[in-house]
This record gives structure tokens, C-alpha cells and sequence, in this order.
């Protein structure tokens, strides 16, 4: 209960920002339309909407990390976490009520953005449904980039770090916008040994049925993902003892 | 028993002692004034028995209850409404009281008649559907001390509750922090001479740390020898040798 009324106000708050509708929801389904539209018009196995709709939806969770890393960061900027930090609330409420709510957010994300993919030609199958359920690792993974960001930045520099630098981390070093083979070299060890790219060919195997291709990505995600929850609540709770 | 003990309750950070051996006692249902110019050491005070920070060393007993041993006890037992309006900004009046009333772990029944009482009590039953951040200050402020309450706490620390605020929002606040004496303990810090001479029972005056003088508004003056209360403590404050 009280984790749940925690919860629902950090849900509430996210939600409630229009800035976060516009980039969580509005601009991947605009990128969707965008790269179809170009891709009817100057055809690239790259847009094809079974390729790229996998891509936009990893893409849009990397948004998640802004999104969460700014609530926490603001929490902590103001008094608000302090008086909260004075009620019987435990500090493992306190990692469950900013970690637990944003994963359904994630989930909704993905399915609107399936969903206008459908609309925008992707066969339904039940490998959609699928894809969804496998993006819970990757949002895990960028959602608990948010609580190590916001336990450690300040809200302003949060936006640079969440809102730049990682939202064109994953945008580069995906594979969404181009194949990485095309660079070679540096570029694509460096973006191999990251997990956006790993996140998206997991995604897009999935999205083809071919679940024995997951592997080895769901390894990486899930790596990266139990690696970066572990160092958040290390941080988290290192800053609440500051506090 | 006594509401608050500290016995020699001191914090350090590295080279800075920002409380020094601290022995103060505030009786349950007394309103007292933690008073001292900035780096005082008011704000750590609170920050430790609130649990917040915990104490170099010394010890400190909130109704009878360990700070460091029994923190959970103690943190059933206070509320903090901070300098800060600590409000949730996107969540309306009534969600916010919602809020603090689930991480205290009520059930639906008892957040719906604790809220409906407070909103009652500080007049917040117009504007329970606004959100939080559109208000202005003094009703920011007062639905801060409005969510400290509603745990029904029998400590209530309040940290500047009417800092920045206008003559008319500031006397609203005071009716409201006066309606609370002898129901519950209450610590006030401010730095408004005549806030503290007004509301409190006692005062205690803090400088550099340290405890230098408590007693009622009439004892400080009369040690002072002056009969304005903010002279008396300019006075105490500098002629202290600490």
C-alpha cells in the first residue's frame, strides 16, 4: 500500500507532463510515419516497417531514462524526498515506487507504437504480442538507467545526459537508422559491446518468430539490465544516506 | 516523559562542528523556537531527529524512543513540513494528502475521512482538485503543513513555515500553527523575531553550533534586560562566547 500510493504518484507525475507525452509517445510515431513515408517513396530494407518498427519502440523506451532520472533528479533538488524520507516509506519502497511504475508506461508505449505500425502495414501476428513482453527487459534496463541518472545528476544536467548524450547513444549505436556493418570497424565493436543494438536484433527477432535469434542479444540486455539495476540501487541508496 | 531529550547530541562534518554537544528537552504538547542566525545549527538539529542525519555522538530520545535504535517508532510518531514547499506539483491538493496518507499506510476508509477533516480545517475543499504547482505560495504552504498532519503526528517539526510569505498569508498561517498548540508537540525554526515571541511556549537560542539559551519570550527578554524580543536576542546572540 504505501509503495503503491508512491507508485501512483510518480505515474501521475510523469504522465501529467506534456513535454513527456510529446517525446514518449508523439515523436517515435512520427519518426514511424516519417521513415515509411520515405521508404514508399525510396525503397531500404532498413525502413521496411518490419525492421524499423522494432527499432523506433527500443528507441522511444530510451526516452523512459529522461523521463525517470528527471522526476528522481527533481525529487531530490527540492525537499520533497526529504519529507517523504521522514515517513515509515523503507528505502526498498522507495526503489520499487520510481522503478515499478514507469514499466507499464513502457509496455503502453510499445503497444501504441505496434499499434501504428499495423496501421502503417506490419502483418498482425502474434509475434507482436510477443515483442511487447520482450521489451520488459530493455525497459528495466533504461528505466533503472533513469534512477542511476537521477541519483547521481542534478535535474539540469540530467536533460543533457538523458535527453542528449543516451537518447543518441541509442540512436547511433543501434542499428535503427543504418547498419552498423556499413562503418565497421571501432564503431561497431564499441556499438557491440553496448546493448542498444543487442536490444533492437532481440526485438526484431522476436517480431519474425525466430526465437532461437534472440540469442545471443536477450543475454546482453539482460546482462546490462541486472548490471545497471544493481549499480542504481548502490547509488540511490548512497545518495539517501546522504540526504 | 518528555517529548524531545537530547543528551550532548553533536554532528561533525570534518573540520566543522555544526552541532555542539546539544542538551535540550521540549515537554509534550509545547510549541518551541529553535532561534540562531544561519549555521547556527538549527537545520542539523532537525535533520537528526528526524532521522534524516545521524548524530556524530550524544543521543536523543523522541517519546522515549532511540533516534538511531528505534527510528521506525520514531518515524510513526513525527511529520516534517520542510523550508521548502515540499509539495508534489503535478498532483492536485487532494492527491497530495492521498499520498502522504498512503506511505503512512492508511486504508481507503481512513484517507477519505482524514482528508475530508483537513481539507475542512484549512479551508484546501475548493481547491482539492487543483494542482499543486498552480497554487500560490501560501496555499502551497499551508497544504505543506496540511500533508504533515495527516498522520496525526504527535511531533511536528516546521522548518520557516512562513518564509516568503505576505502579511496576510503569514497571519492565516499563524492562526493555524497557534490552533495546534497542546495537541501536539511542535518545533518551529524561523528566523522572524516576532513569529517566535508570538507563537511559542519556549525559545531556544542556538549559536555556532551550540545551545545558548531557552526559556519562555518573557525569561529571554528579561535575561536580556529589554523588553523587545528581537533586541533580546541580538543581544544574547552577541555577547555569546562560543
Amino acid at each position: 500500500m504505501k509503495v503503491f500510493a508512491f507508485s501512483k504518484r510518480n505515474d501521475l507525475e510523469i504522465l501529467r507532463d506534456p513535454l513527456n507525452l510529446f517525446f514518449g509517445v508523439g515523436f517515435p510515431l512520427v519518426l514511424l510515419i516519417l521513415m515509411t513515408a520515405i521508404q514508399k517513396n525510396i525503397p531500404v530494407q532498413m525502413f521496411e516497417i518490419e525492421r524499423l518498427a522494432p527499432g523506433i519502440v527500443i528507441f522511444g523506451l530510451s526516452f523512459m531514462t529522461l523521463f525517470s532520472a528527471t522526476l528522481i533528479a527533481k525529487d531530490r533538488g527540492s525537499s520533497f524526498l526529504q519529507r517523504l524520507y521522514t515517513t515509515p516509506l523503507t528505502a526498498g519502497g522507495f526503489i520499487l515506487g520510481y522503478l515499478l511504475p514507469v514499466l507499464p508506461i513502457c509496455i503502453a508505449q510499445s503497444v501504441i507504437c505496434f499499434a501504428m505500425a499495423v496501421i502503417l502495414g506490419l502483418k498482425v501476428t502474434v509475434h507482436i504480442l510477443t515483442s511487447v513482453l520482450f521489451t520488459l527487459p530493455v525497459a528495466l534496463l533504461f528505466v533503472s538507467l533513469g534512477l542511476l541518472c537521477g541519483s547521481i545528476f542534478t535535474d539540469k544536467q540530467v536533460g543533457g545526459i538523458c535527453g542528449a548524450l543516451l537518447t543518441n547513444l541509442t540512436a547511433w549505436l543501434s542499428g535503427i537508422w543504418f547498419d552498423l556493418g556499413l562503418v565497421g570497424g571501432a564503431f561497431q565493436k564499441i556499438a557491440n559491446l553496448l546493448p542498444f543494438v543487442h536490444a533492437v536484433e532481440m526485438e526484431r527477432a522476436v517480431l519474425r518468430g525466430d526465437y532461437a535469434g534472440v540469442f545471443p542479444h536477450i543475454l546482453w540486455v539482460m546482462g546490462y539490465a541486472a548490471a545497471v539495476t544493481g549499480i542504481a540501487v548502490f547509488a540511490f541508496l548512497r545518495q539517501m544516506k546522504r540526504q | 516523559m518528555d517529548a524531545i531529550k537530547t543528551v550532548d547530541l553533536t554532528k561533525k562534518y570534518k573540520d566543522l562542528t555544526a552541532v555542539d554537544g546539544l542538551n535540550l528537552t521540549v515537554r509534550q504538547g509545547e510549541l518551541m523556537s529553535l532561534l540562531g542566525v544561519n549555521g547556527a545549527g538549527k537545520t542539523t538539529t532537525i535533520k537528526m531527529l528526524t532521522g534524516l542525519t545521524k548524530p556524530t555522538s550524544g543521543e536523543a530520545y523522541l517519546l522515549g524512543k532511540n533516534i538511531m535504535t528505534e527510528s521506525e517508532a520514531v518515524k510513526s510518531a513525527i511529520a516534517v513540513s520542510p523550508q521548502e514547499t515540499a509539495v508534489a506539483p503535478n498532483l492536485t491538493v487532494k492527491e497530495n494528502l492521498e499520498l502522504m496518507a498512503g506511505v503512512h499506510g492508511f486504508s481507503k476508509d481512513e484517507i477519505k475521512v482524514k482528508i475530508s477533516e483537513l481539507c475542512k480545517r484549512f479551508d484546501l475543499k475548493n481547491i482539492e482538485n487543483k494542482r499543486a504547482g498552480k497554487l500560490s505560495g501560501g496555499w502551497q504552504r499551508r497544504l505543506s503543513i496540511a500533508m504533515a498532519l495527516i498522520s496525526d503526528p504527535r511531533i511536528l517539526f516546521l522548518d520557516e513555515p512562513t518564509l516568503g510569505l505576505d502579511v496576510l498569508a503569514r497571519s492565516e498561517l499563524w492562526d493555524m500553527i497557534r490552533a495546534l498548540k497542546g495537541k501536539m508537540t511542535v518545533i518551529l525554526t524561523t528566523h522572524y523575531m516576532e513569529e517566535a515571541e508570538a507563537l511559542s511556549d519556549r525559545v531556544a537560542i542556538m549559536k555556532s553550533g551550540r545551545l545558548l539559551l531557552t526559556g519562555t519570550p518573557a525569561e529571554i527578554k528579561a535575561h536580556a534586560g529589554t523588553d523587545k524580543f528581537d533586541e533580546a536576542f541580538v543581544r544574547i546572540v552577541k555577547e555569546a562566547v562560543v
